[in-house]
């Protein structure tokens, strides 16, 4: 019974048996996989994300370190096997206020990325679909947003909604979608000429449906590419950020707040700037590989 | 040429009006207001304050007589200075945050297209290895890291140069390389990229075959066409270097103009926000222009008529 259902399924499409079609994305996946540097780089980032997830957890129930309570009287000690990071100027463990800080960073970045690359795509393929006068503002007003003062904005922004975690991945986002938005009108500039587009259309289907379901999902590789990229200068700004006081408020740590803790006591404490500048650069750096191997793996005509 | 760039200074227009109008915006509906932290101002002082700087008044009136000062290039008073007008404040700082980011930027160009150049040329060698890997670590050390690092080894260990402040030629270099060395890295990627995309093409098979000598064909006919992505790279990075620029003045101690806009942003230093942010949006649009006309020079496949 089942033997006939095969051979007839067979029998029905032979070219399965025969040629196994390869998928932009598995095509994509196995490039990926073959650049060793990428791979070695998504590991760090696990690994990191990994141990800021845990970490804190497991060195507050093994050891009772957390990232707050202070110890005056320890104060400031080099790195020991008992303090891997050392100790900071109030005593407590740098370890463990680098993996909450790191927690902060990553999480931090990915949703300022998401807020960024979802506000970009549908801004982006809305104004390329409306065309005409639509898209032109639309463009025009992501021209002027670009000629801003980027940085300044979010000053501006942080200022005016106050300092919260919440508020300044969505300070961050709102201002960083500007990329993503140039580059998905790009693509649907040309993917909306194209045959199947006119075939959705002509079956009757709504514009909103066009964009979403036939016209977003075909710039998912671009947009994939800008976000893995992104991720990192999120980062890197929520660091610019505190370090300048403005984003994440002590006593909670952040990688920025740690590193203009450590960059005014290195001359004494050399470890606290080294530690917390040492991960958040190895954070970036693997971030940054990684995106650069997404985009190698995802687009190989962009390869350089 | 001049047609192209004359519409485009008209573009401006509009564009700067937008500009103007939605900086105050921002400005403006925030909450809060520059005498709120201060302690306790007796409400007739404070009614006073808000007269002297027209605060009374219903906003669009405010906006018209901030537009009409713009246009004689008065840039309002600081609340958070009294003593000081805006055009002082900037006239004090803002030469100091360019210096900076020129110093910045003559480095990263320096570097980054050597670099550029060597991993093209050897493409696929060690050293292209080694150039492109050193401009990934380039780009991923934050500046308040490399910062600090460079103030611990060069001023405080070798004493080499002076760890921060403000004065002559020595007080730009710590603080330009640790701005510009970000760029100088993703500059180095993108002149070598830019080179391998001309680097078989035909003219330059053209030019080997005259029997033009290598360096000849790198510098004169490569390199063009590796910088023309450098080019238009140049106008957001000078942006983000001058926006940069607000913590290597922090670290190295500069007066630039960057600690003022932190302040000012914090105290509701209306005039004194706007005025930053506008002077940099009107700097970065002139900027971008000057960009696309260079572009037009050194690729002669694009034409503006």
């Amino acid at each position: 019974m089942t033997g006939a259902d095969d051979s007839l399924a067979a029998g029905a499409r032979p070219d399965d048996a025969l040629i196994a079609g390869t998928s932009l994305w598995q095509d994509a996946w196995r490039r990926l996989r073959k650049n060793s540097m990428a791979v070695a780089s998504g590991l760090i980032i696990l690994l990191v994300g990994l141990a800021c997830l845990v970490g804190p957890l497991v060195l507050h129930a093994v050891w009772g370190y957390d990232a707050q309570t202070q110890d005056l009287a320890y104060g400031p000690q080099p790195p020991s096997w008992q303090h891997p990071f050392g100790t900071d100027f109030y005593g407590r463990d740098l370890l463990v206020r680098v993996l909450v800080g790191g927690r902060v960073s990553l999480s931090v970045g990915l949703l300022a990325a998401i807020v960024a690359a979802t506000i970009g795509t549908i801004y982006g393929a809305v104004a390329s679909y409306a065309g005409g006068v639509v898209d032109s503002l639309m463009m025009r007003t992501v021209d002027i947003l670009y000629a801003l003062p980027y940085m300044f904005l979010v000053i501006i922004l942080v200022t005016i909604l106050g300092k919260s975690l919440l508020l300044l991945f969505l300070a961050l986002g709102a201002v960083g979608w500007l990329l993503t938005a140039r580059v998905v009108r790009g693509q649907v500039m040309s993917l909306k000429e194209q045959d199947f587009v006119l075939a959705a259309r002509s079956l009757g289907t709504p514009g909103r449906a066009i964009v979403f379901r036939h016209l977003i999902p075909n710039t998912l590789g671009p947009v994939i590419v800008t976000f893995t990229l992104t991720v990192p200068s999120m980062i890197l700004q929520e660091a610019f950020l505190s370090f300048l006081g403005l984003g994440v408020q002590p006593p909670s740590p952040s990688l920025g707040s740690l590193i203009n803790d450590g960059a005014n006591q290195m001359l004494v404490f050399w470890w606290t700037l080294v530690f917390p500048g040492g991960v958040m650069t190895l954070l970036l750096f693997a971030l940054n590989f990684l995106g650069d191997g997404v985009r190698d793996a995802l687009d190989p005509r962009m390869r350089t | 040429m001049t047609r192209y760039l004359l519409g485009r200074l008209l573009e401006l227009v509009p564009t700067a009006l937008v500009i103007i109008l939605a900086s105050f915006a921002l400005v403006r509906l925030a909450p809060g207001s520059p005498f709120s932290s201060e302690k306790e101002i007796p409400p007739e002082i404070r009614r006073q304050l808000e007269a002297k700087y027209g605060f009374d008044r219903p906003l669009p009136e405010q906006f018209a007589r901030y537009v009409g000062n713009l246009l004689r290039g008065d840039l309002g008073l600081s609340t958070k200075y009294p003593q000081r007008t805006v055009n002082e404040i900037i006239a004090a700082g803002f030469p100091v945050t360019l210096s900076l980011a020129a110093v910045a930027l003559v480095w990263s160009l320096l570097v980054g297209i050597t670099a550029g150049i060597i991993g093209a040329v050897r493409q696929n060698t060690a050293w292209d290895h080694a150039a492109m890997t050193t401009a990934l670590v380039g780009i991923s050390v934050p500046s308040f890291v490399l910062g600090p690092l460079l103030v611990l080894v060069v001023s405080l260990r070798l004493h080499l140069l002076p760890p921060a402040g403000w004065g002559d030629w020595r007080h730009l270099i710590l603080p330009g390389l640790t701005l510009g060395t970000i760029y100088a890295a993703s500059i180095a990627r993108l002149t070598r990229g830019g080179m391998l995309e001309v680097i078989r093409s035909d003219y330059i098979r053209t030019a080997r075959a005259k029997g033009l000598s290598e360096r000849l064909i790198i510098w004169r006919h490569m390199l063009r066409g590796g910088l023309l992505p450098v080019i238009s790279y140049l106008g957001p990075a000078i942006a983000s270097m001058l926006t940069g620029s607000v913590v290597v003045e922090k670290i190295f101690n500069v007066p630039g103009i960057g600690p003022y806009f932190v302040d000012a942003a914090f105290n509701r230093d209306y005039f004194l926000v706007m005025g930053i942010v506008l002077l940099y949006a009107f700097f970065l649009l002139l900027l971008n222009l000057v960009v696309d006309a260079l572009y037009g020079l050194l690729d002669p496949r694009i034409d503006y008529s």
